[in-house]
């Protein structure tokens, strides 16, 4: 399906990365979202609360982010494409309602735009220190899928694709931005609304006499309804049949929680979503996403300049984590240098992927800025290259 | 021993009356003799045969607890959600779509101590809906703890030698907040109870209903109140019904009178009519209404 001409703001705008990401909910038919002010993502809100009284859209501002997360879902059940928005110290408030969202597989979007922590912290300052967080921050076994977009263009492009995963894959996406990429103005084209793929609800057509909440019909993904459309359901937090029925046996937790997982990590590589740069001949391969995939560039660059045989590999999806795609690249290189804004989160799983095939090296940053590029370099340049 | 001539005589089966609204897949259901949400539901479900509201349009929403089960048993479209958070989900619901009778059904814990913020918020916003507290004035689920609504000097497990922590008042709390539609019952007024909770669902906008029920297995054993009967008895000789009583005069002491009535009725735009109009005012012709 495409976007409703309505909804989008075809042309050329200079745009900062939380408007950008607004206007991406919008195209994406959004319809619904809930939020509670937080810097640096408030702009965000702000620019849909502007806007959606003019297409149809209804935002909420809500008492707390607790309530946010939860209001979104409540919205997806009535039948609408929703979102909440926060950053760290609301990310986690949010987290019991990523995993409610996991468990009755409702589609919505979070996105976190990342700051300093933990706790406050740096309320108007970037970090990346909240990726961990995004895979295991609710508790109990589940996936989601968190993307991270490094422009104001990407948070467009990426806004609107993680609308359309959740609707797919039916889970709580999260669009992982940061302070930087939130706050930076560039320019961001957006295309005419026949040109953007809108991935739409997919609604059961049996009767309610023959559907099941939960009934996967052979794929790996339920049908969806609708609150009002004569299914009377019952969705529950509990671990629950195909009916959705609450069901506490050791066998139906682990029918429900293997899909739960399996139905994101078997489509690792249809979600695989990375750049590669220079990497056919590369002795060393920077990996990196967000932000920090933009202060690499000069780094690598001078490094290239002297000989060193430098690539970049960007994680666009980083949640499910491209593990046999590092697999295979650490047989061919002798080291990943992975700079992030933290003291060290995606490193780990580059390094167990890695497994010993390749040195790991990580270029940590505590967060308040981005990495110099000579840090990165030093690295680089530090690295033992084998012959 | 069995008699086996008993056998013989055929006892006639009755069906209950509300089955059509119930899950009898479900059943039995998890809760203890003597306990009163039973009861509760039995008057929710004559309340809602008795609205003619189109079943299919009803969604009933729950957190969790003994009552919080409430859902996961009705033949609706039913939402167990979590702790405290009954009220947000229902909010998105209901704004979502506003052609939705939603009703959040929940327990005094639930509802008022981790959810307490959310209770107070939707009244003041006057979201379209209408909340049903069962109050036990204890924790069941999690096994006898007090809640925000424990009498003083009644005993739970956290408060052993009996509590010290005041308990809110819960008409006199969402009148302030901005209900429209306030009332207390007890499980022993069937009938007026049925009738707050049909009323209720008839009114625009945010509307509760709180009945008081015993837990005879948490509450009434440990504070030596006898059974489920008992508290019956109880109810009916200490339940004064002051229609109209100044939410403030309502506050509830450990075994003292128990003040029942409807004590607010009143007319309040809805959150969504007041920014439907407002927004016409700002954008006129521009604005595009939300579609729900
Ligand atoms: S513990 Fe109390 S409230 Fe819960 S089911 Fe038993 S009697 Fe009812």
């Amino acid at each position: 399906m495409k976007a409703n001409k309505r909804d989008v703001l075809t042309g050329a705008h200079f745009i900062d990365g939380d408007h950008a990401a607004g206007e991406g909910a919008i195209a994406a038919g959004c319809k619904f979202v809930a939020g509670y002010p937080i810097t640096p993502s408030t702009e965000i809100v702000e620019r849909i609360a502007a806007r959606f009284p003019l297409v149809g859209g209804m935002f909420i501002q809500m008492e707390d982010e607790i309530a946010s997360s939860i209001a979104i879902q409540g919205a997806v059940w009535a039948g609408k494409k929703s979102m909440t928005v926060t950053s760290g110290p609301g990310f986690s408030l949010m987290m019991e309602h990523i995993g409610f969202a996991a468990i009755t597989e409702t589609p919505c979007v979070f996105i976190n735009v990342q700051r300093g922590g933990p706790s406050t912290g740096l309320p108007t300052l970037p970090a990346q220190a909240d990726m961990m967080q995004a895979r295991w921050g609710s508790h109990g076994d589940y996936e989601t899928i968190a993307i991270v977009p490094n422009s104001p263009q990407e948070c467009f492009d990426l806004t609107i694709r993680a609308f359309n995963l959740a609707e797919e894959y039916r889970v709580p996406v999260l669009v992982m931005m940061d302070e930087c990429v939130g706050h930076m103005t560039e320019k961001v084209v957006i295309p005419e609304a026949d040109k953007i793929e809108i991935v739409e609800r997919k609604f059961t057509k049996k009767s309610p006499g023959e559907y099941r909440l939960y009934d996967t019909n052979g794929t790996m993904f339920p049908e969806m309804v609708k609150a009002g459309d004569g299914y009377r359901i019952h969705l529950t937090g509990l671990t629950h049949d195909e009916k959705g029925y609450p069901a506490m046996s050791p066998k139906v937790q682990q029918k429900m929680l293997r899909r739960l997982v399996d139905k994101i990590l078997t489509n690792e590589e249809k979600l695989r979503h990375i750049e590669e740069d220079q990497i056919d001949d590369a002795d060393i391969v920077v990996v990196s996403y967000g932000i920090t995939s933009r202060v690499v560039l000069p780094a690598i660059k001078k490094a290239r300049k002297e000989g060193l045989k430098v690539g970049h590999v960007r994680l666009v999806t980083v949640w499910p984590f491209p593990e046999p795609y590092i697999r295979e690249l650490a047989k061919k290189v002798d080291a990943f240098v992975v700079p992030e804004l933290n003291l060290g989160q995606i490193v780990h799983e580059v390094e167990r992927c890695a497994a010993g095939n390749a040195e790991t090296k990580l270029v940590p940053h505590a967060g308040g800025a981005v990495h110099a590029p000579e840090d990165i370099y030093d690295a680089i340049k530090g690295v033992v290259v084998h012959a | 021993m069995l008699d086996q001539n008993a056998v013989e005589t055929e006892i006639p089966e009755k069906e209950n009356p509300v089955e059509s609204l119930l899950r009898m897949d479900r059943m039995p259901h998890i809760w203890c003799p003597g306990c009163g949400i039973g009861t509760t539901v039995n008057c929710f479900a004559r309340a809602l045969e008795q609205s003619k509201l189109d079943l299919d349009s009803v969604s009933i929403v729950s957190g969790i607890g003994c009552t919080g089960r409430v859902a996961g048993y009705l033949n609706l479209d039913s939402f167990h959600t979590t702790h405290g958070r009954a009220i947000p989900f229902a909010t998105g619901l209901k704004l979502a779509n506003p052609n939705l009778k939603v009703v959040v059904y929940s327990g005094d814990g639930d509802l008022f101590a981790i959810g307490g913020n959310h209770f107070i918020h939707a009244a003041r916003r006057n979201v379209d809906m209408t909340v049903i507290c069962v109050n036990n004035l204890i924790y069941g689920m999690t096994g006898g703890q007090v809640a925000p609504t424990t009498p003083v000097t009644a005993k739970g497990t956290t408060y052993p030698y009996g509590s010290y922590d005041p308990p809110f008042n819960l008409p006199y709390l969402a009148d302030s907040s901005g209900a429209v539609y306030v009332a207390r019952w007890t499980t022993y007024h069937v009938r007026h109870a049925t009738k707050a909770i049909k009323e209720a669902l008839a009114r625009r906008g945010f509307s509760f209903v709180e009945i008081i029920s015993p837990c005879p297995t948490l509450y009434s054993r440990r504070n030596r109140l006898g059974d489920g009967l008992d508290q019956m008895n109880f109810y009916k000789e200490n339940s004064v019904i002051k229609n109209g009583a100044d939410t403030k005069d309502v506050g509830m002491d450990f075994q003292g009178k128990i003040t029942v009535g409807k004590f607010v009725d009143r007319e309040r735009k809805t959150y969504r009519q007041l920014m439907n109009e407002h927004l016409t005012n700002v954008f006129g012709e521009q604005y595009t209404p939300y579609e729900g």
